[in-house]
């Protein structure tokens, strides 16, 4: 394994999230908090790997199954929420009533 | 190295993901970027579902089925008050997933580098889970969200995290003999993490929350070290680094430190100072209000966390149309901490369909309030209280607040007197030229509206 160039890949990253995310308007941090909170839930592919191996034990398994079951959940109310919210931001619309 | 699709594909979601995150910056582009991180993440399951150790697919299905059957509702179902909440029970849910994978990892018997990157992710994963489960509670009100402190309580906290990293520590050292100690490593872990929120009351919990997002990301990358895969370390360190520089907005739009904000019991200690004597406010009727904001030219409505507990946005929006309607210039003045959460109220106001060009942050609007004829607050206090800038004292001193004081007229929409939330009085409250609205914040706005509107025939 490789983590050196796995640090180099973190530092990137981690830079490059600080610079987009400052640029990001106060007008929409609680929908960025939603998408970075579903992007979290990433770690899907790693309970994906370990549910799915060939002879996982059982607790492999028994984690594994929880780990999907909560990954999933934040990654389908994450990715919803964010998108119900963004809906709603709308700059002037005709008018109603 | 054995070619396989998923390295290409996951380079692909990667990729994904910081679009979804630049097109963010704007309104306008923001649900181009939710799709893009949703493509994203699509790409990475189902390549995830091709890698060649990936065999037994039942489980899996179900478990994706389960999560999506339990997500499904909580997005379409919940209130734009309660975002918050959701977004602490989700942050929950992602850490215990990251949580549990590095358990089973450890106990495939891992050694070196990846037992350490392991140690961080089960250690972040695990205090996250209880704090975000402890910041739910506080936000829902199971708890109380005043912050609770005791004497030592910083060295007590500080002792209970040192001893997990012991732990932590002595298993990276021996993974075999030492093994012994993990359960009691995740047990320190999550009580460190009830610990945590224990002292925080309910006006931190923007720095909170978005600080445990933080957690969760930094979680999922030192996942990403310990299974050797790069995308998670990206997209963990892209929430990681989102989830902090949030926190350190938060905590510079309260002029306090990190520190202060994790172990300051903010609020505790100026509950003693509260009891003075009452002063005499002046207070109004809905009738006498309306006809002032009818004959202003210019208000600006100031929104804090009252007009979410009294879902008072929908009347604000009929009020704003109203006097938009009498040709009075109305604006809404937003406080970076206003709320539970970073952006709570521009979210709420967005739902009840206020164009999001009338919001205007803090920096901008200050300069416009001496020329402001009259301010209205709903459920706000201390972000307008003038003792942050006057009072050296005052626990929010140094704060940046919103310049209220400086217009001509200022409401208050206000159930009572009571202090707000962090117990401090508010020298706003007995100005010459304020005006109490006392009343429920809905209730009271809904009668403003329907005079303003009959005002005008």
């Amino acid at each position: 394994m490789n983590y050196e160039f796995g640090f180099y890949v973190f530092m990137l990253a981690a830079f490059l999230g600080f610079e987009l995310i400052r640029k990001v308007s106060p007008l929409l941090h609680t929908p960025l908090m939603s998408l970075t909170n579903a992007i979290a839930s990433i770690s899907v592919v790693g309970a994906i790997i370990l549910s799915g191996e060939k002879d996982a034990s059982t607790l492999s398994r028994v984690l594994g199954f929880i780990a999907v079951v909560s990954a999933t959940t934040n990654l389908v109310s994450g990715y919803l929420i964010t998108d119900r919210m963004l809906k709603m931001f709308k700059k002037r619309e005709p008018g109603r009533k | 190295m054995n070619f396989e699709i998923y390295q290409p594909l996951y380079i692909l979601a990667a990729f994904c993901f910081i679009f979804g995150l630049k097109n963010m910056s704007s309104p306008a582009t923001a649900r181009r970027g939710v799709i893009s991180a949703e493509l994203g993440m699509l790409i990475a399951v189902v390549s995830t579902l091709l890698r060649h150790e990936v065999v037994s697919y039942e489980w899996i299905i179900i478990g994706l089925l389960v999560g999506t059957v339990i997500g499904i509702p909580i997005a379409v179902l919940m209130p734009m008050t309660a975002v918050p909440q959701r977004t602490a029970v989700s942050q929950a849910c992602g850490a215990l997933a990251s949580a549990l994978i590095g358990t089973a990892e450890f106990y495939k018997g891992q050694h070196g580098f990846t037992v350490a990157a392991l140690m961080l992710e089960t250690l972040l994963g695990f205090l996250t889970v209880t704090a975000s489960l402890m910041a739910w509670g506080k936000l829902q009100e199971f708890l109380p969200g005043r912050p609770i402190t005791f004497k030592g309580q910083l060295f007590f906290n500080l002792g209970i995290l040192g001893l997990a990293i012991a732990f932590a520590i002595g298993i990276v050292v021996d993974p075999v003999g030492n093994a012994g100690l993990y359960p009691y490593f995740v047990a320190l872990a999550l009580i460190f993490g009830v610990l945590l929120i224990v002292p925080i009351g309910g006006a931190d919990m923007p720095t909170v929350i978005a600080l445990l997002n933080s957690y969760a990301g930094l979680s999922a990358c030192a996942m990403g070290f310990a299974l050797d895969n790069k995308l998670l370390i990206i997209a963990g360190a892209l929430d990681g680094s989102s989830g902090f520089i949030l926190s350190i907005i938060m905590c510079r739009a309260m002029n306090r430190s990190f520190s202060n904000v994790l172990f300051g019991g903010f609020g505790q200690v100026v509950a003693a100072v509260a009891g003075k004597e009452a002063r005499p406010v002046r207070s109004a009727t809905p009738e006498e209000a309306a006809e002032i904001l009818g004959d202003a030219r210019s208000v600006v409505i100031i929104p804090g966390y009252g007009m979410a507990v009294a879902q008072a946005q929908h009347k604000i929006r009929e009020l704003y149309d109203a006097l938009i309607k009498r040709g009075v210039d109305v604006k809404f003045a937003i406080h970076p901490v206003a709320g539970r959460m970073p952006g709570h109220m521009n979210v709420l106001l967005a739902e009840a369909d206020v164009p999001y060009d009338k919001l205007i942050e803090m920096e901008d609007i200050n300069g416009e309030m001496a020329m402001t004829d009259v301010t209205l607050i709903v459920g706000a206090n201390d972000i307008v209280n003038p003792a942050a800038l006057n009072d050296p004292t005052s626990p929010i001193a140094g704060m940046p607040i919103l310049d209220a004081y400086k217009s001509r007229t200022v409401m208050i929409i206000k159930r009572g007197m009571s202090p707000g939330f962090a117990g401090i009085d508010n020298e706003l409250y007995y100005m010459d030229k304020t005006l109490m609205l006392f009343g429920d914040a809905k209730s009271f706005v809904a009668s403003l509206v329907k005079e303003v509107s009959a005002n005008h025939n």
